[in-house]
Order: C-alpha cells, then structure tokens, then sequence
C-alpha cells in the first residue's frame, strides 16, 4: 500500500516526507512500546503508533522502519520532524484511534506481520 | 577502530546518538544489514538503559573486521539482583521512562537474544557494565 493511499484510507497528513507519497509498505505493526518495536525484523514496514516523541523517531530508525503512523492527532515536533527528515522518513498523522486505524488499514489490504 | 561515547542520565533528546553513529558506521563499511540491526538494537537498548536509569555512563565500540565489541560502563544505583532484571517484564523504571516508550522489562531480554556473547555485572550503588559481542560475519544469532 503507498504512503498517500494510507492517508487517503485514515484522512490523514502526510506531515514529514512530502516526496515519500510513493513509497510501497506491505506490513504494519502497532505498538506504543518501543522495546516491542525492536523485536520486529520485518522491512518495509509501517509502524502505527500513539507515542510521538524522540525516541519513537530513533527507534523506527533502528528498527530500519521508514514509515509511521501517529494515531488520535497526535502532534509531531520540529525536532522530530528534523529527525525524520534526516533519516528519510515518512511521517503521517491521522485522528483514529489505534484500533480503527489498524482495523481500516486491515480492510484496505494492510498485512499484519503475525 | 574504536569509538567512544559518553551518555548523560535522564537525557532522552540525545539517547539513541551513539547507536545512530554506529549504524551509519557499520553501513558505510557494508556490513549485513541482519548484523547491523542486531548490533543497534542491543547497542540502542543499553544506551536508553544508561539514559533511563543510570545518572552518566561511557560507551566503547571496538570493531575490527570479524566481531564489533561494545562496552558500556554507567555510574548509577546498579542492579542488585541480575538474574531477576533479565527476566522478560521485570523493570524498575520510573513512570517518566515508561512514556517515553520504555521501561518494559524486554531490554536486557532483547540485547541478549541479539547479542552473540553477552555479560552484566553490577555494584549496587556504584554502576552497571554491559559487555555485548556480535560476530560480523554471522546473521543469525
């Protein structure tokens, strides 16, 4: 599913990455707890979450994850926009909850990763 | 080559630099990028351990062409039962750690599901020292 098909599903933003609209993800995976995150080892893979901080940046680079998904317009800070930018990612917010962002991306084709 | 990095307690704006630099270090030398998410996943979740509970704490990254060794010293309150924080859950982190997405007790799990050769030895009241082995030339664990 691209980026901008995932926006399109969710109502969401494209807040960081405007040139990453393209970009294919086949998995997603969600999870507010980023010690959860990096036990994934799946690539091409978009990570839905409620947390939106630093670290969430940092740990979707370690886990070599380049797209998230911040859920219930969660808001997303210039320095984690910076980082983002710097590591090529792609950031999008929507207003669902995690649930039904997970359920309507599930819908649309989305693959879970178990 | 070797690397030295120091890591300043409760400073979660910078936790993850080092674990960063190395990464861009181990691609640029093109090493298997299985190995390299293992060498960061371990490096990274030592170096948050530093930031989340310790109060300052020096990384040292020796890497030379078949192993990466990383050894990370803190100076912090220590561990006092080993055995019991490296139990899946276990954790003793504070409710500020937690909401940064952490503090789950899968830390110390994870580094040594990842790590190839993995010791931690602590003096309560003194600190904690992470010694984490990784063989470059092997994927799998």
């Amino acid at each position: 599913m691209k980026v901008e098909e995932i926006c399109s599903v969710l109502n969401g933003e494209l807040v960081c990455g405007s040139d990453k609209s393209q970009r294919e993800v086949t998995h997603a995976f969600a999870s507010d707890l980023m010690s959860d995150v990096l036990t994934v080892t799946c690539s091409n893979l978009l990570l839905i979450t409620g947390l939106a901080n630093l670290q969430t940046i940092r740990t979707a680079e370690m886990s070599d994850i380049d797209c998230i998904l911040f859920v219930r317009n969660k808001s997303v800070t210039p320095e984690m926009k910076t980082l983002a930018e710097e590591l090529g990612m792609a950031l999008i917010t929507c207003p669902s909850t995690m649930f039904r962002a997970s359920g309507e991306l599930y819908r649309a084709g989305m693959k879970p990763l178990f | 080559m070797s690397f030295e990095y120091r890591v300043t307690g409760g400073d979660f704006t910078h936790a993850g630099y080092a674990s960063s630099q190395v990464k861009k270090m181990l691609k640029q030398l093109g090493v298997d990028s299985i190995v390299i998410k293992r060498v960061v996943v371990c490096l990274y979740e030592a170096e948050v351990n530093i930031v989340a509970h310790a109060w300052d704490g020096i990384i040292n990254v020796e890497l030379d062409t078949d192993t990466i060794f990383m050894k990370l010293t803190d100076n912090g309150p220590g561990i006092a039962d080993i055995e019991q924080a490296m139990q899946k859950g276990f954790s003793t982190a504070s409710p500020e750690v937690r909401e940064m997405g952490f503090g789950a007790g899968m830390g110390l799990p994870n580094i040594s599901a990842n790590a190839d050769r993995f010791l931690i030895s602590s003096e309560p009241g003194v600190g904690t020292t992470l010694q984490i082995t990784i063989n470059l030339n092997s994927p799998a664990v």
